[in-house]
């Protein structure tokens, strides 16, 4: 029964994406040649023939050619503005993947702290609260200025972006931790270190890993944006540069990338988050 | 100064209160005492204060005044030295059921080996009849199961005194059952000093040997302390053959139905002094004739009375 409802939902997953490129495919044909001017036949000859093709958002059959191009190797490496894909999202990776465990070196011990600490807590509310709805492209021109290299800012920019969920889930699932389990520790007087690795960590662990999901996903969207704007490597930079020369099958291409990696960073995490949690 | 085993004296409670009044104390003047070997049962209802008296003994909350001595020292915060079986049974979900007594044993001997820890858990959770279930999560016993594993780990650390909370509350009656007997059989083989709330009147003629009633709340007290003469190798299907049984039952369902409202605050009665409650031994009352006799029609309670109430 669960079986077959998979394989159901699969083929209409299929379905589904052939009539989207299949309408994607008609909306593009290439129109019949309308009764061009003469002044314009001749801008067409001297254009030559790309420029008709430019004009036009790209078919299909043309992104499809840039999926072959790009994923048949990813790994090449012709000067700063012509790398290949695998290195172009290496990059990006990077970035997320540093600023992202800088995140975590702060959030998870401060999260442990002021989760323990009802008055620390409080403390640390306003400046919690003012500082998370602010956009972490906000932080760009500070951290640029401060930072002085367009690399760093970037993972800052990643780590001030993932920070916050991480360290308000990680002080409420510390906070919310069954007092009947504190109180096991506290009768079998379990040192603090003890109590923090043994009881505390595994209990607020599923709390904290959705935290650290939702980071992820915010830290995903925020680095395309970062790069677009300081340039240099990564797939936010493919895309800008793509969007340069006006080669929309490539900006498809890098988008669908995107979403790729993203869900698998996602997937990634929803299988850690499924390893701590434990059924009651 | 005392010779008793835990000594209980001018136990007060008063909960802060949330606007200027203050709240009066949920209970005060609590004196009582428990020797070594000792099964002690209090019984009180809801509010008169035996799970914040359970938890000042455990050390998990302080009294308002008054305090409480172990072995002659006063009583400061948990300690391994008494271990506690919470009404929730209160183990880690994410720990196997040996893990969850290892947890308990490793603190008690940090320095044992793993195959020392091992034995030694196996051997408390073999007690309690779950040798096979070692290696499963708590998710997959029953409720009974459960409660098994937080007595395996309150008896692995060898506390000098055992505080249950309800244990068996959420138990269905079988369950029940079963698990008071294998309680009374260890608790006769180890000869563990034990402290326990009830709400089950069998249950503590069943398993104590001193019941201690309390009246209503707020300024709930020790209104009596009923000893239990029966002997104590009770068993559960015979219980109710003996004729001391029902007067012990009879005399603890009266005062919980009747008489526990009437020692609440200044009502109290003039000859209620509560630094000694009356102790008071039910079950040899008019035993005039010591022949074991089956409970005829009259010497029954008429439970329905209970129910009505």
């Amino acid at each position: 029964m669960k079986r077959s409802e998979t394989i159901k939902a699969a083929l209409i997953s299929l379905l589904l994406f052939c009539l989207a490129i299949g309408a994607w495919h008609l909306a593009t044909l290439p129109k019949e040649s309308l009764a061009i001017s003469g002044a314009d036949v001749e801008y067409a000859a001297l254009m030559g023939a790309g420029a008709q093709k430019a004009s036009g958002f790209p078919p299909p059959a043309e992104v499809g050619k840039a999926f072959i191009r790009y994923l048949s190797d990813p790994f090449y490496d012709n000067g700063p503005n012509d790398k290949g894909i695998a290195i172009q999202l290496g990059h990006s990776l990077l970035r997320v993947g540093l600023g992202f465990i800088l995140a975590i070196l702060v959030a998870i011990p401060l999260g442990f702290v002021i989760g323990m600490s009802p008055l620390l807590m409080k403390a640390l509310d306003p400046f919690i609260q003012v500082l998370k709805p602010i956009s972490p492209l906000a932080w760009m021109p500070l951290a640029l200025y401060t930072l002085k290299d367009s690399n760093v800012s970037g993972i800052f920019v990643i780590f001030i972006c993932s920070v916050w969920p991480m360290l308000i889930n990680t002080a409420f699932g510390v906070a919310s931790v069954r007092r009947d389990w504190l109180n096991v520790a506290r009768t079998l007087e379990v040192s603090p270190l003890r109590k923090a690795f043994l009881v505390i960590l595994p209990a607020a662990a599923p709390t904290i890993l959705t935290g650290m999901r939702i980071s992820m996903g915010i830290a995903w969207l925020v680095i395309v944006a970062a790069e677009m704007l300081v340039g240099g490597t990564g797939i936010g930079y493919f895309v800008w540069n793509e969007w340069n020369n006006l080669a929309l099958p490539n900006v498809i291409f890098a988008i669908t990338m995107i979403g790729v990696v993203g869900m698998g960073l996602d997937a990634l995490f929803g299988r850690l988050q499924k390893l701590v949690t434990y059924r009651e | 100064m005392s010779t008793h085993f835990l000594y209980i004296e001018a136990l007060k409670k008063v909960y802060p209160s949330s606007n200027n009044t203050p709240n009066s104390p949920v209970f005060e003047d609590i004196h009582f005492h428990i020797e070594k070997g000792e099964f002690v049962c209090i019984i009180g209802h809801s509010g008169c204060g035996k799970t914040t008296i359970l938890n000042v003994v455990a050390g998990l909350e302080e009294a308002s005044a008054g305090y409480v001595l172990m072995d002659g020292r006063e009583i400061k915060g948990p300690s391994l030295d008494r271990g506690v079986v919470f009404q929730s049974h209160a183990l880690m979900p994410w720990m196997s059921v040996l893990g969850n007594v290892a947890f308990a044993v490793r603190s008690k001997w940090p320095a044992w080996t793993k195959s020392q820890v091992v034995a030694h858990c196996t051997q408390y959770l073999e007690m309690v009849g779950l040798g096979d279930a070692v290696l499963k999560k708590p998710a997959e016993l029953s409720g009974g199961m459960k409660q098994r594993v937080g007595i395996a780990r309150a008896f692995a650390i060898q506390p000098k005194m055992l505080l249950l909370d309800e244990p068996f509350g959420a138990l269905d009656a079988l369950t029940r059952g079963t698990i008071q007997d294998e309680l009374r059989k260890i608790v006769q083989a180890t000869h563990q000093t034990i402290f326990m709330i009830t709400h089950d009147v069998d249950e503590a003629i069943l398993l104590a040997d001193k019941i201690v009633l309390m009246s209503n709340g707020p300024h709930a007290k020790i209104a009596e302390i009923v000893e239990v003469t029966m002997a104590r190798n009770r068993i559960r299907a015979e219980i109710h053959h003996d004729p001391q049984y029902y007067r012990i039952r009879n005399h603890l369902v009266d005062f919980l139905v009747n008489r526990s409202k009437s020692y609440a605050g200044a009502e109290s009665g003039a000859a209620h002094d509560p630094k000694n409650p009356p102790v008071v031994r039910p079950g040899l009352e008019g035993d005039n004739n010591p022949v074991l006799q089956p409970p005829t029609e009259n010497s029954v309670p008429p439970l329905k009375q209970v129910v009505n109430q």
